[in-house]
């Protein structure tokens, strides 16, 4: 994969131009991304599809199948005063992950308030306590749990 | 290929005039990680991670691996779990790095820069297996609060440092010494500079190992930034928590330990059992030492389907804290009946121990292959999740995976 060698003068500025040209994107892309950057995509792949960087801001709070995608919340009465109060300091992924009664959600947000620097959630504490319970309250499991979502494959 | 090399040289470039400061450590930045500061969303690529790690969380980052991507002996870091309970830190300087050991039990303060620790003691390689206290956190019922840890927050790198007995040696510790506290430059995840996201530590005893490290390289390479560069306090065994990251400062004490995480019920489980759902008191909980024994089938992956009169050969790592592992059995049918693997010796102490076993399946069918590890002791895996606690932590219970036999 040589350079040929019959590059005329012409032929050389052109391309330095679009060298420059092309790093001038690079630049002004990068400070785009740098401050606007929610998207999930990321600088190293983006060296062939650069048309798509300026979709990227495309209704980030899309619900999809009962779910606020940027967060993964289930879309309920609630919702938005959970992400408002509930993801400055953590990810959304902390409280999803999670599941716990009316009493266990009140002792954490106590917890948070006591040691994490937790804000009085005045009346929103009962709408965000109500709507975790009764999207992420617990689950029976028992002792053990059957394997669920096995993925079979032919081993070879 | 030339163009993107390009590319990513200019985009570093660039990055770095955006942050408004050089990138202090880019001389000896390893190829495969950019600075935090940079942070991209896509935590695959930050951290050099396989695409089949699952995030648990994105902030405070928490990572863990599936059971066949641990099939490595020794644990790369594309298959290591993170876990983090504050920022990964902004800025690492790693030129003007320093440690600090201080605390009521020295005899006196003594800074060490990095470059002093890495060329004035005596360095040691070790394999040492870390696991996360709240490994197996998810199957607990009522679930605990926290990130909901399946099977993959376990480790066996081969890590490289110096001793902490011999810097404490030379430091000089009181006899009234008790435990060890290790302090790092991670932030606390409101950014509050007064408070640290976890300050854990070790009993003398603990602190005073010869597998007891200062570590500066994993794997033969400088530790990745998310596993502690430039300096990280390991010890094998325990709680992977007490193995602190980004460590400048480690204060000998003449009292247990009464750093962020140590005290209330973090990293402690009930003195007596209790029964699920049941409140502990705090001055009930008693705090984790020694891991459990445990075990993992790291080949094949479940879901495998193969013909009848074909030997599925099966391998995995065991592992039990401060102990040897002295057998691992398996079972094909729900624990009717066990056999024994074949079990190697651990590559020094407090590594974990590979195992294999050639297995013939009986008739067509559906199947769980089932692994129990023994301890020295005598004390082995329970096939149910092990006594409830109120945090969720020790679920040693067994690994199975499925197979169809057609």
């Amino acid at each position: 994969m040589n350079e040929s060698q019959k590059n005329s003068p012409k032929k050389e500025r052109r391309k330095r131009l679009l060298i420059r040209g092309f790093l001038m994107m690079v630049v002004l892309l990068s400070v785009f991304f740098y401050y606007y950057d929610e998207s999930g995509l990321s600088l190293s792949n983006t060296s062939d599809n650069e048309v798509e960087y300026f979709d990227i801001e495309e209704d980030t709070e899309r619900i999809e199948k009962g779910i606020h995608l940027r967060t993964g919340f289930v879309d309920a009465v609630g919702m938005q005063e959970v992400i408002n109060n509930c993801t400055n300091c953590h990810s959304a992924k902390l409280v999803t992950q999670n599941r716990m009664s009316k009493e266990g959600w009140i002792a954490t947000i106590r917890w948070m308030q006591k040691t994490q620097n937790l804000w009085d959630l005045g009346d929103n504490e009962s709408i965000i306590v109500d709507y975790l319970a009764e999207h992420y309250g617990p689950i029976n499991k028992g002792r053990r749990e059957g394997l669920k979502n096995i993925d079979w494959y032919t081993l070879k | 290929m030339k163009r993107r090399n390009f590319l990513g040289k200019v985009a570093l470039g660039t990055m770095s005039g955006i942050i408004g400061s050089e990138i202090v450590f880019g001389a000896s930045i390893p190829m495969d990680y950019l600075p935090i500061a940079l942070q991209e969303n896509d935590p695959f690529k930050m951290f050099s991670k396989d695409g089949e790690m699952v995030v648990l969380n994105d902030k405070p980052w928490n990572m863990e691996a599936k059971a066949h991507l641990l099939d490595d002996k020794i644990t790369p870091n594309k298959s290591m779990f993170i876990r983090n309970n504050g920022l990964i830190p902004e800025k690492i300087d790693v030129q003007n790095w320093s440690l600090t050991i201080d605390g009521e039990s020295v005899k006196q303060n003594k800074t060490y820069s990095l470059a002093e620790l890495k060329t004035k003691f005596k360095r040691y390689t070790y394999q040492l297996t870390l696991e996360c206290g709240g490994n197996g956190r998810s199957e607990f019922d009522p679930p605990a609060k926290g990130n909901q840890w399946t099977i993959g927050a376990v480790s066996c790198a081969s890590w490289t440092g110096i001793r902490l007995k011999d810097v404490l040696a030379d430091v000089g510790i009181k006899e009234d010494a008790i435990y060890i506290g290790y302090h790092g430059t991670d932030l606390h995840l409101t950014r509050d500079p007064k408070k640290e996201p976890i300050s854990r530590g070790v009993p003398m005893y603990k602190a005073l190992m010869d597998e007891t490290l200062l570590a500066f390289q994993m794997n033969g390479k400088e530790i990745p930034l998310a596993h502690g560069y430039p300096l990280r306090l390991v010890a094998g065994g325990w709680p992977a928590s007490v193995s602190g990251k980004w460590i400048n400062r480690i204060s000998v004490r003449n009292k247990e330990h009464d750093g962020e995480k140590m005290t209330g019920s973090s990293y402690r489980v009930p003195r007596n059992p209790v029964a699920p759902g049941e409140v502990v008191k705090e001055s009930d909980m008693v705090i984790i030492e020694s891991m459990p024994v445990k075990s993992l089938i790291t080949f094949p992956k479940s879901g495998a389907m193969l013909n009848l009169g074909t030997k599925l050969n099966i391998r995995g790592h065991a592992w039990a804290g401060e102990l040897e592992v002295a057998k691992v059995m398996y079972s094909i049918d729900f624990g009717a009946t066990w056999r024994n693997c074949q079990l190697q010796s651990p590559a020094n102490r407090l590594a974990w121990q590979h195992f294999s076993a050639g297995i013939l399946f009986p008739k067509k069918g559906y199947y769980e292959v089932w692994a129990k590890a023994m301890d020295s002791r005598g004390t082995a895996q329970p096939m149910l999740v092990p006594g409830w606690n109120p945090k969720g932590y020790l679920n040693n219970a067994c690994h199975r995976i499925a197979v169809k036999v057609l």
